[in-house]
Protein backbone atom coordinates (compact mmCIF):
# COMPACT_ATOMS: atom_id res chain seq x y z
CA UNK A 1 0.00 0.00 0.00
CA UNK A 2 1.12 3.15 -0.88
CA UNK A 3 0.61 5.89 1.86
CA UNK A 4 0.12 9.57 0.59
CA UNK A 5 0.39 11.36 3.45
CA UNK A 6 2.69 9.97 6.33
CA UNK A 7 3.87 11.41 9.19
CA UNK A 8 7.58 11.94 9.39
CA UNK A 9 8.68 13.22 12.83
CA UNK A 10 6.82 15.47 15.81
CA UNK A 11 8.98 18.01 17.54
CA UNK A 12 7.23 19.18 20.84
CA UNK A 13 8.54 21.12 24.10
CA UNK A 14 5.99 18.70 26.09
CA UNK A 15 6.51 15.56 26.01
CA UNK A 16 3.82 14.29 28.10
CA UNK A 17 1.46 14.96 25.17
CA UNK A 18 3.16 13.00 22.35
CA UNK A 19 3.62 9.20 22.13
CA UNK A 20 3.88 6.42 19.14
CA UNK A 21 5.97 5.38 16.07
CA UNK A 22 6.84 8.56 14.50
CA UNK A 23 10.72 10.24 15.97
CA UNK A 24 9.98 12.68 18.41
CA UNK A 25 12.53 15.71 18.93
CA UNK A 26 12.06 17.16 22.63
CA UNK A 27 12.86 20.79 22.93
CA UNK A 28 13.30 23.62 25.90
CA UNK A 29 12.59 26.56 24.08
CA UNK A 30 10.33 27.66 21.23
CA UNK A 31 13.09 29.44 19.55
CA UNK A 32 15.08 25.96 19.61
CA UNK A 33 11.54 24.29 18.66
CA UNK A 34 11.17 26.41 15.44
CA UNK A 35 14.54 26.15 14.57
CA UNK A 36 14.61 22.15 14.50
CA UNK A 37 11.13 21.94 13.07
CA UNK A 38 12.98 24.66 10.36
CA UNK A 39 16.14 21.91 9.51
CA UNK A 40 13.71 18.72 9.72
CA UNK A 41 11.36 20.32 6.84
CA UNK A 42 14.19 21.44 4.42
CA UNK A 43 15.77 18.22 5.51
CA UNK A 44 12.58 16.13 4.78
CA UNK A 45 11.04 17.83 2.18
CA UNK A 46 7.80 17.73 4.22
CA UNK A 47 6.33 20.42 5.85
CA UNK A 48 5.62 21.33 9.40
CA UNK A 49 2.39 21.94 10.99
CA UNK A 50 1.65 23.63 13.66
CA UNK A 51 -0.97 21.88 15.79
CA UNK A 52 -0.47 24.06 19.20
CA UNK A 53 2.17 26.42 20.07
CA UNK A 54 4.20 23.61 21.47
CA UNK A 55 3.74 20.85 19.15
CA UNK A 56 4.83 20.54 15.38
CA UNK A 57 4.31 17.84 12.91
CA UNK A 58 6.37 17.21 9.75
CA UNK A 59 4.45 15.46 7.05
CA UNK A 60 5.09 14.21 4.15
CA UNK A 61 2.52 14.73 1.33
CA UNK B 1 0.97 17.82 -64.74
CA UNK B 2 -3.03 17.02 -65.07
CA UNK B 3 -6.29 18.49 -64.86
CA UNK B 4 -5.79 18.21 -61.09
CA UNK B 5 -2.57 19.51 -60.17
CA UNK B 6 -3.37 22.58 -59.07
CA UNK B 7 -6.00 22.25 -56.95
CA UNK B 8 -4.21 19.46 -54.99
CA UNK B 9 -1.32 22.31 -54.80
CA UNK B 10 -3.85 24.49 -53.59
CA UNK B 11 -5.35 22.66 -51.07
CA UNK B 12 -2.13 21.30 -49.60
CA UNK B 13 -0.83 24.84 -49.24
CA UNK B 14 -4.58 25.87 -47.94
CA UNK B 15 -4.74 23.18 -45.42
CA UNK B 16 -0.91 23.73 -44.06
CA UNK B 17 -1.12 27.44 -44.05
CA UNK B 18 -4.57 26.76 -41.76
CA UNK B 19 -2.07 24.52 -39.25
CA UNK B 20 0.49 27.29 -39.16
CA UNK B 21 -1.99 29.45 -38.25
CA UNK B 22 -3.80 27.66 -34.91
CA UNK B 23 -0.52 26.78 -34.03
CA UNK B 24 0.49 30.11 -33.56
CA UNK B 25 -2.91 30.61 -31.37
CA UNK B 26 -1.53 28.84 -28.71
CA UNK B 27 2.41 29.37 -27.91
CA UNK B 28 1.77 30.57 -24.69
CA UNK B 29 0.80 26.71 -23.84
CA UNK B 30 2.99 24.37 -25.99
CA UNK B 31 4.69 23.84 -28.54
CA UNK B 32 6.76 26.72 -27.92
CA UNK B 33 10.17 25.41 -29.33
CA UNK B 34 11.26 25.09 -33.07
CA UNK B 35 11.20 20.85 -33.10
CA UNK B 36 7.76 20.49 -32.02
CA UNK B 37 6.21 22.80 -34.35
CA UNK B 38 8.09 21.10 -37.51
CA UNK B 39 6.36 18.04 -36.25
CA UNK B 40 2.97 19.71 -36.23
CA UNK B 41 3.39 21.89 -39.35
CA UNK B 42 4.55 18.39 -40.88
CA UNK B 43 1.39 16.46 -39.53
CA UNK B 44 -0.69 19.33 -40.60
CA UNK B 45 0.81 19.18 -44.38
CA UNK B 46 0.06 15.05 -44.19
CA UNK B 47 -3.58 16.10 -43.27
CA UNK B 48 -3.59 18.22 -45.91
CA UNK B 49 -2.43 16.42 -48.66
CA UNK B 50 -4.76 13.72 -47.38
CA UNK B 51 -8.10 16.37 -47.66
CA UNK B 52 -7.04 16.87 -51.06
CA UNK B 53 -6.22 14.35 -52.46
CA UNK B 54 -9.91 12.80 -51.67
CA UNK B 55 -11.83 15.10 -54.08
CA UNK B 56 -9.78 13.85 -57.04
CA UNK B 57 -10.31 10.53 -56.07
CA UNK B 58 -14.22 10.64 -55.91
CA UNK B 59 -13.93 12.63 -59.53
CA UNK B 60 -12.11 9.61 -61.06
CA UNK B 61 -14.91 7.39 -59.58
CA UNK B 62 -12.30 5.92 -57.23
CA UNK B 63 -14.27 5.48 -54.17
CA UNK B 64 -12.18 2.97 -52.30
CA UNK B 65 -9.91 5.92 -51.77
CA UNK B 66 -11.79 6.95 -49.63
CA UNK B 67 -10.92 4.59 -46.76
CA UNK B 68 -7.46 6.41 -46.80
CA UNK B 69 -9.07 8.74 -44.85
CA UNK B 70 -9.25 6.11 -41.71
CA UNK B 71 -6.15 5.43 -42.12
CA UNK B 72 -5.56 9.12 -41.42
CA UNK B 73 -8.09 8.91 -38.27
CA UNK B 74 -5.45 6.51 -36.73
CA UNK B 75 -2.52 8.74 -37.44
CA UNK B 76 -3.91 11.74 -36.29
CA UNK B 77 -4.92 9.47 -32.75
CA UNK B 78 -1.60 8.90 -32.55
CA UNK B 79 -1.10 12.53 -32.50
CA UNK B 80 -2.97 12.78 -29.50
CA UNK B 81 -0.86 9.37 -27.59
CA UNK B 82 2.21 11.59 -29.03
CA UNK B 83 1.38 14.64 -27.20
CA UNK B 84 -0.27 13.15 -23.91
CA UNK B 85 2.96 10.95 -23.39
CA UNK B 86 5.16 14.12 -24.04
CA UNK B 87 2.94 16.14 -21.88
CA UNK B 88 2.94 13.93 -19.48
CA UNK B 89 6.36 12.67 -18.87
CA UNK B 90 7.86 16.25 -18.90
CA UNK B 91 5.05 17.48 -16.63
CA UNK B 92 6.99 15.29 -13.49
CA UNK B 93 9.56 18.21 -13.68
CA UNK B 94 7.54 21.18 -13.84
CA UNK B 95 7.62 23.22 -10.52
CA UNK B 96 3.35 23.37 -10.58
CA UNK B 97 2.32 20.59 -12.65
CA UNK B 98 -0.16 21.08 -15.86
CA UNK B 99 -2.12 18.44 -14.40
CA UNK B 100 -3.86 15.35 -16.21
CA UNK B 101 -6.91 16.97 -17.54
CA UNK B 102 -4.92 19.75 -19.24
CA UNK B 103 -2.80 17.60 -20.97
CA UNK B 104 -5.99 15.70 -22.25
CA UNK B 105 -7.30 18.85 -23.47
CA UNK B 106 -4.39 19.86 -25.35
CA UNK B 107 -3.98 16.22 -26.39
CA UNK B 108 -7.64 16.45 -27.81
CA UNK B 109 -7.16 19.80 -29.29
CA UNK B 110 -3.86 18.54 -30.85
CA UNK B 111 -6.16 16.01 -32.73
CA UNK B 112 -8.65 17.84 -33.70
CA UNK B 113 -6.80 20.77 -35.40
CA UNK B 114 -5.80 17.86 -37.87
CA UNK B 115 -9.27 17.14 -38.80
CA UNK B 116 -10.04 20.92 -39.45
CA UNK B 117 -7.02 21.03 -41.77
CA UNK B 118 -8.50 17.85 -43.41
CA UNK B 119 -11.58 19.52 -43.76
CA UNK B 120 -10.35 23.31 -45.33
CA UNK B 121 -7.91 21.68 -47.97
CA UNK B 122 -10.86 19.07 -49.13
CA UNK B 123 -13.24 21.98 -49.59
CA UNK B 124 -10.45 24.41 -50.79
CA UNK B 125 -9.42 21.96 -53.68
CA UNK B 126 -13.72 20.89 -54.46
CA UNK B 127 -14.06 24.57 -54.61
CA UNK B 128 -11.30 24.96 -57.31
CA UNK B 129 -12.17 22.20 -59.13
CA UNK B 130 -15.93 22.70 -59.13
CA UNK B 131 -15.29 27.04 -59.40
CA UNK B 132 -12.15 29.16 -60.07
CA UNK B 133 -9.12 29.63 -57.66
CA UNK B 134 -11.36 33.07 -56.77
CA UNK B 135 -13.84 30.99 -55.19
CA UNK B 136 -11.68 28.91 -54.07
CA UNK B 137 -9.47 31.18 -52.25
CA UNK B 138 -12.97 32.96 -50.47
CA UNK B 139 -13.62 29.74 -49.40
CA UNK B 140 -10.35 28.63 -47.82
CA UNK B 141 -10.41 32.19 -45.92
CA UNK B 142 -14.41 31.26 -44.49
CA UNK B 143 -12.87 27.89 -43.78
CA UNK B 144 -9.85 29.40 -41.94
CA UNK B 145 -12.01 31.56 -39.65
CA UNK B 146 -14.55 29.14 -39.30
CA UNK B 147 -11.62 26.92 -37.90
CA UNK B 148 -10.51 29.43 -35.88
CA UNK B 149 -13.93 30.15 -33.98
CA UNK B 150 -14.60 26.56 -33.28
CA UNK B 151 -11.31 26.13 -31.68
CA UNK B 152 -11.22 29.07 -29.51
CA UNK B 153 -13.07 27.85 -26.36
CA UNK B 154 -14.28 30.30 -23.49
CA UNK B 155 -12.26 31.18 -21.19
CA UNK B 156 -12.35 31.48 -17.31
CA UNK B 157 -13.53 35.57 -17.42
CA UNK B 158 -16.72 34.13 -18.77
CA UNK B 159 -17.60 32.16 -16.02
CA UNK B 160 -16.42 33.79 -13.44
CA UNK B 161 -15.71 36.90 -11.31
CA UNK B 162 -12.23 37.68 -10.21
CA UNK B 163 -11.51 39.25 -6.83
CA UNK B 164 -8.19 39.78 -5.23
CA UNK B 165 -7.82 39.60 -1.74
CA UNK B 166 -4.74 39.55 0.70
CA UNK B 167 -3.82 36.24 2.47
CA UNK B 168 -4.03 35.97 6.29
CA UNK B 169 -2.93 33.43 8.83
CA UNK B 170 -5.57 32.84 11.84
CA UNK B 171 -2.49 31.10 13.94
CA UNK B 172 -1.21 28.29 11.71
CA UNK B 173 -4.03 28.24 9.18
CA UNK B 174 -3.36 30.34 6.26
CA UNK B 175 -6.66 31.54 4.51
CA UNK B 176 -8.13 33.93 1.15
CA UNK B 177 -11.19 35.21 2.34
CA UNK B 178 -12.61 32.60 4.38
CA UNK B 179 -11.45 29.66 2.79
CA UNK B 180 -8.92 27.89 4.41
CA UNK B 181 -5.66 26.75 2.59
CA UNK B 182 -3.22 25.01 4.61
CA UNK B 183 -1.52 24.83 8.18
CA UNK B 184 1.92 26.65 7.98
CA UNK B 185 3.55 26.23 11.32
CA UNK B 186 6.99 28.34 10.73
CA UNK B 187 6.77 31.77 11.22
CA UNK B 188 9.79 31.79 8.92
CA UNK B 189 7.61 30.48 6.46
CA UNK B 190 4.09 32.33 7.28
CA UNK B 191 6.31 35.57 6.70
CA UNK B 192 7.59 34.50 3.31
CA UNK B 193 3.85 33.53 2.46
CA UNK B 194 2.61 36.80 3.92
CA UNK B 195 5.56 38.81 1.54
CA UNK B 196 5.02 36.79 -1.92
CA UNK B 197 1.55 35.19 -1.50
CA UNK B 198 -1.33 36.63 -3.39
CA UNK B 199 -5.09 35.62 -2.72
CA UNK B 200 -7.96 35.71 -5.49
CA UNK B 201 -11.72 34.57 -5.26
CA UNK B 202 -13.18 33.60 -8.08
CA UNK B 203 -16.82 33.78 -7.59
CA UNK B 204 -18.62 31.34 -10.69
CA UNK B 205 -21.77 32.73 -12.12
CA UNK B 206 -24.10 30.11 -12.09
CA UNK B 207 -24.57 26.51 -11.18
CA UNK B 208 -22.77 25.18 -14.14
CA UNK B 209 -19.67 27.18 -13.45
CA UNK B 210 -19.64 25.89 -9.94
CA UNK B 211 -18.72 22.53 -10.97
CA UNK B 212 -16.95 23.12 -13.54
CA UNK B 213 -14.34 25.26 -11.52
CA UNK B 214 -14.61 22.34 -9.05
CA UNK B 215 -13.26 20.18 -11.15
CA UNK B 216 -9.23 19.47 -10.03
CA UNK B 217 -7.88 19.39 -12.97
CA UNK B 218 -9.31 22.79 -13.94
CA UNK B 219 -8.04 23.92 -11.00
CA UNK B 220 -4.31 22.41 -11.70
CA UNK B 221 -4.58 24.37 -14.90
CA UNK B 222 -5.23 27.78 -12.94
CA UNK B 223 -2.30 27.52 -11.38
CA UNK B 224 -0.16 26.22 -14.25
CA UNK B 225 -0.91 29.07 -16.34
CA UNK B 226 -0.36 31.55 -13.25
CA UNK B 227 3.22 29.95 -12.28
CA UNK B 228 4.16 29.45 -15.85
CA UNK B 229 2.95 33.38 -16.60
CA UNK B 230 4.01 35.28 -13.18
CA UNK B 231 7.04 32.77 -12.14
CA UNK B 232 6.43 31.37 -8.88
CA UNK B 233 8.54 31.10 -5.59
CA UNK B 234 9.38 28.04 -5.13
CA UNK B 235 11.94 25.39 -5.69
CA UNK B 236 11.86 21.66 -5.37
CA UNK B 237 12.11 20.82 -1.26
CA UNK B 238 9.85 23.41 -0.53
CA UNK B 239 6.41 21.75 -0.18
CA UNK B 240 5.16 24.47 2.20
CA UNK B 241 5.61 26.66 -1.01
CA UNK B 242 2.83 25.43 -3.00
CA UNK B 243 0.49 27.65 -4.92
CA UNK B 244 -2.96 25.77 -3.75
CA UNK B 245 -6.86 26.40 -4.70
CA UNK B 246 -9.49 25.41 -2.23
CA UNK B 247 -13.58 25.60 -2.11
CA UNK B 248 -15.77 26.95 0.04
CA UNK B 249 -18.25 24.19 0.40
CA UNK B 250 -21.19 26.20 0.87
CA UNK B 251 -21.28 28.48 -2.55
CA UNK B 252 -18.36 26.87 -4.51
CA UNK B 253 -16.41 29.99 -4.65
CA UNK B 254 -12.78 29.13 -5.26
CA UNK B 255 -10.05 30.32 -3.09
CA UNK B 256 -6.48 30.60 -5.26
CA UNK B 257 -3.44 31.05 -3.62
CA UNK B 258 -0.78 31.80 -5.58
CA UNK B 259 3.15 32.84 -5.00
CA UNK B 260 4.17 35.16 -8.28
CA UNK B 261 7.35 36.51 -8.59
CA UNK B 262 5.56 39.25 -10.90
CA UNK B 263 3.27 40.59 -7.99
CA UNK B 264 0.97 42.33 -10.49
CA UNK B 265 -3.06 42.38 -9.06
CA UNK B 266 -3.97 43.27 -12.64
CA UNK B 267 -2.03 41.24 -14.28
CA UNK B 268 -2.49 38.07 -12.52
CA UNK B 269 -6.06 39.03 -12.97
CA UNK B 270 -5.91 38.85 -16.30
CA UNK B 271 -3.66 35.47 -16.67
CA UNK B 272 -6.41 34.02 -14.17
CA UNK B 273 -9.39 35.20 -16.81
CA UNK B 274 -7.78 33.73 -19.75
CA UNK B 275 -7.09 29.84 -18.59
CA UNK B 276 -9.18 28.31 -20.69
CA UNK B 277 -11.80 26.39 -19.61
CA UNK B 278 -10.92 22.35 -19.92
CA UNK B 279 -13.28 20.83 -22.22
CA UNK B 280 -13.42 17.67 -19.65
CA UNK B 281 -14.25 19.91 -16.89
CA UNK B 282 -17.13 21.63 -18.29
CA UNK B 283 -20.52 20.39 -16.62
CA UNK B 284 -23.90 21.30 -17.23
CA UNK B 285 -25.97 19.76 -14.68
CA UNK B 286 -28.07 22.35 -15.93
CA UNK B 287 -29.03 20.55 -19.06
CA UNK B 288 -29.97 17.17 -17.15
CA UNK B 289 -33.98 17.07 -16.52
CA UNK B 290 -33.96 16.44 -13.00
CA UNK B 291 -32.09 19.28 -12.73
CA UNK B 292 -34.87 21.20 -14.27
CA UNK B 293 -38.28 19.56 -13.05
Amino acid sequence: MMLEKAILAIITMDKSKVDGGAPIFICGTKKELELIAASLEAITDGIAHALSDELFIIVKH
Amino acid sequence: MNEYTYAIIFGVVIGTITRIIMLRTDYRQYPTYLHGKIIHVSLGFIAASLGSLIVPAIMEKEYTAVTLLTVAATQFRDVRNMERNTLNEIDGYELVSRGKTYIEGIAISFESRNYLVIFTAFIATLIFILGNVFLAVIAAIICIVIAKVLMSGSTLKDIVDIEYQEVHFEGAGLYVDNIYIMNIGLPERQKEILKYGMGFILVPKNMNEINTIANLGQRQAILHDVSVSLGVFKDSGTPALTPLIKRDLDDGRLGVFVLPQVRDIEKAKKIIGSVPVLESAIKMPSKSSTHNS
